[in-house]
């Protein structure tokens, strides 16, 4: 809006007028397209041409050639500084400008069967360089310094981890790959784990080397059968070539690494109970301290990792830990891959640099809300995390910003939700799957969230009243305050969450003011009377060419007269 | 074959860099080969991915075009345009394009291939930013 925006809006307007186009053009004031080096921005659709750096003397030209004749006005697109090409389609520039791709480098680029392939981008260079020129506490040096944070939702600081693993002098030490990715609607670890296994068997090498150990383990969840494969694979031709093994690189150094499959419990994903599921006992947390990097698995120190966290750590190695911490933000450096789902145009996995806001991965990468309705919010972190209003949409994303709305970085996983989408309901799906994987070792979390449910579960069936509200609130914080792990802990954060940013929702069920029955709009009914005969608890009255009428008393919103209308006269509750 | 130093392992991988290249900006010094690179994660399978890359198998061989190779890579994520194929021919730019099930295949190889134009109804993007290392 500091370029010429507005003065250039009212010329495009006049022109529009004088005219006579106003029902066939039409002049959208937008927000930040997000490059704003670039402004003001221009885009004409529904050709989807962004025309940028537009001065005032511009707006003739680009109505006279495109907006009349069709015309492209070349020299008003965007240029790529490194390749001189200009791009036409502002799909293309969110994709180029948006995303940074350093734990997805090589997913979908090579073959990830071929060992070879892995060779040719530079693999198990890495650890090669490790194990013959740095010493143990030289690489935890390093990864301290690139200050890579764990990805998999906590973000403990993976170079200190590392270090209070290392500290301890026991025989057996123990590498973990933490690859039991269960938040629904979450698939980043599986992509990378499909797409390039190789990064996490070499740098699960490089752990194993900075801290002593000389196993490591993938826990994997038994859902992913071609990761485990793709795994497997790549476990026996990196053996094959020696790089993992006995005296890799003839640096003395050995290391194994073995797959366990989990058998799909979501309580697994915390370190204390995976570690419990790997020594075959029931997958239950225990208290920390002790913290498994002094007392792990077998109870010797072990260091548990999140697949997304090793996958950054060859590229560390080989380009300098500055380089690394040269991306991002203060506190959070690097990038995030998440996984977008729900109501958005570009379902996908996306990488992004920390910091990059909300806006800019929903519209600008994520292509904006399916059938242009309005974004309502974004879920993020799945059952342990919250959702993110229109409010914070431009809160850039790292770990300290994300749990200041409430919400957290969670493992990555961002469902979008739109006007459509009912806050309470989408809480009791959150409720009843964390009340079913609560382990039940703890009573805050076993009893808490399945009263948790029923409350949200009366209140949604219309029969709760006004005080379960305050009964809601107050067992959320009591489970969130009281819970022995994770889990239990943050259980309560979707319900605490959309108190917060949704509390009318609640209250309308509450307070049963919820209109629960579809409408007829009178001046739109044609009377065809499809509506009526498709109703299956016959509560729509009227005849043919007279105005139908749906009784609200009656109508169970089951929606099939909303199907049937042939003229959208029927409004949705 | 046990890789034993840093020096025999950077040898092994400048031996087998052409093919990386190529797919990073197109530049291949051998210049005799194409890659056709299949998203085949769980995703690109579901899909169809599976029957796209047996497609192109078929489609090559009938038309006798040895020196086009068909890789099976991991997800690209483009999840919404499944199954996606990245095409890599030397000294042009590499591209993805988007929605190829099997019965596109014959069009892709016809167009892009054959006639070495581009398949504007199927053009995702060119290649990400990567990070270089």
């Amino acid at each position: 809006m500091s370029g010429e925006s507005e003065e250039m809006i009212d010329l495009l307007r006049d022109k529009v007028s004088e005219l006579g186009l106003t029902n066939t053009v039409k002049i959208i004031k937008t927000g930040c397209f997000g490059f704003c080096e670039e402004g003001p921005i221009i885009k004409v659709k529904p050709d989807n041409i962004v025309y940028v750096k537009v001065q005032f003397s511009d707006v003739d030209e680009i109505f006279e050639q495109h907006v009349l004749r069709g015309h492209i006005v070349e020299r008003l697109l965007s240029v790529d500084p490194e390749t001189q090409e200009t791009y036409k389609e502002d799909k293309a520039l969110g994709f180029y400008k948006k995303q940074y791709r350093i734990v997805l480098r090589n997913c979908g680029f090579i073959n990830p069967e071929d060992i070879q392939e892995y060779i040719a981008v530079r693999g198990y260079e890495a650890l090669a360089i490790v194990v013959s020129e740095n010493t143990p506490e030289e690489v935890i040096e390093i990864i301290k310094k690139s200050q890579l944070r764990g990805r998999g939702g906590g973000g403990f600081p993976t170079g200190l981890k590392w270090e209070l693993t290392a500290k301890h002098r026991r025989q057996d030490k123990y590498i973990i790959c933490n690859a039991d990715e269960g938040d629904p609607g979450a698939f980043m670890d599986r992509s990378v784990l499909e797409g390039d296994p190789h990064t996490v068997l070499e740098a699960m090498a490089i752990a194993g080397y900075a801290i002593g150990a000389s196993t490591g383990i993938i826990y994997i969840r038994a859902e992913y059968p071609l990761a485990i494969h793709r795994l497997e694979v790549a476990i026996k031709q990196a053996k094959e070539y020696g790089f993992i093994g006995e005296n890799i690189f003839e640096s003395g150094f050995n290391f194994n690494i073995e797959i366990r499959l989990g058998a799909g419990a979501f309580v697994c994903g915390e370190e204390t109970a995976l570690i419990n599921s790997l020594q075959g006992m029931r997958g239950e947390p225990t208290k920390k301290p002790p913290f498994p990097s002094e007392a792990g698995y077998k109870n010797m120190p072990t260091s548990v990792n999140n697949v997304e966290t090793f996958a950054n750590i060859p590229p560390i190695i080989l380009n300098g830990p500055e380089w690394f911490s040269d991306i991002g933000t203060e506190n959070s450096k690097g990038t995030k891959v998440f996984a977008l789902a729900g109501k958005i145009n570009n379902i996908g996995l996306v990488e992004v640099p920390m910091g990059t806001t909300l806006r800019e991965i929903v519209f600008d990468i994520g292509g904006g809300i399916i059938g242009g309705k309005k974004f309502k919010a974004v879920q993020t972190g799945g059952p342990s995390g919250g959702v993110i209003t229109i409010d914070n949409l431009d809160t850039p994303i790292d770990y300290e910003s994300l749990r200041s709305i409430g919400s957290m970085m969670g493992s990555g996983g961002m469902i979008i939700l739109d006007e459509d989408d009912d806050m309470v309901a989408i809480c009791k799906f959150y409720l009843d799957f964390t009340q079913e994987e609560s382990c039940g070792k703890c009573t805050p979390c076993r009893i808490g969230t399945t009263r948790m449910f029923e409350i949200l579960e009366r209140l949604i069936n219309f029969e709760g009243n006004p005080e379960d509200l305050e009964i809601l609130e107050d067992l959320a914080i009591n489970i969130k305050n009281s819970s022995l792990c994770g889990l239990g802990q943050s259980a309560p954060n979707p319900v605490l969450s959309t108190l917060e940013y949704f509390r009318e929702e609640y209250e309308a069920y509450a307070y049963r003011t919820k209109k629960t029955s579809y409408q007829i709009i009178g001046e739109k009914c044609i009377g065809c009377t499809k509506c009526s005969k498709v109703c299956p608890v016959d509560c729509i009255t009227g005849s043919v060419k007279k105005v139908h009428i749906i009784d609200e008393e009656d109508c169970i919103a089951c929606g099939a007269c909303y199907t049937a209308c042939p003229v959208d006269a029927i409004i949705e509750p | 074959m046990i890789v034993k130093s840093l020096k025999e392992l950077r040898e092994l991988c400048a031996a087998v860099g052409d093919h990386v290249h190529l797919r990073e900006n197109g530049k291949s010094e051998d210049g005799s080969f194409i890659d056709i690179l299949v998203g085949m994660g769980t995703c690109g399978l579901a899909a169809g991915a599976l029957e796209t890359f047996e497609q192109l198998e078929i489609v090559l061989k009938n038309k006798g075009l040895n020196h086009v190779n068909v890789i099976s890579v991991g997800c690209v994520g483009f999840c919404h345009m499944e199954p996606t194929v990245q095409v890599n021919i030397p000294n042009k730019e590499p591209v993805i394009y988007g929605r190829i099930t099997h019965d596109q295949v014959e069009k892709l190889i016809n167009t892009v291939i054959i006639d070495g134009d581009f398949l504007e109804e199927n053009y995702l993007i060119k290649s990400f930013r990567r990070a270089v290392i």
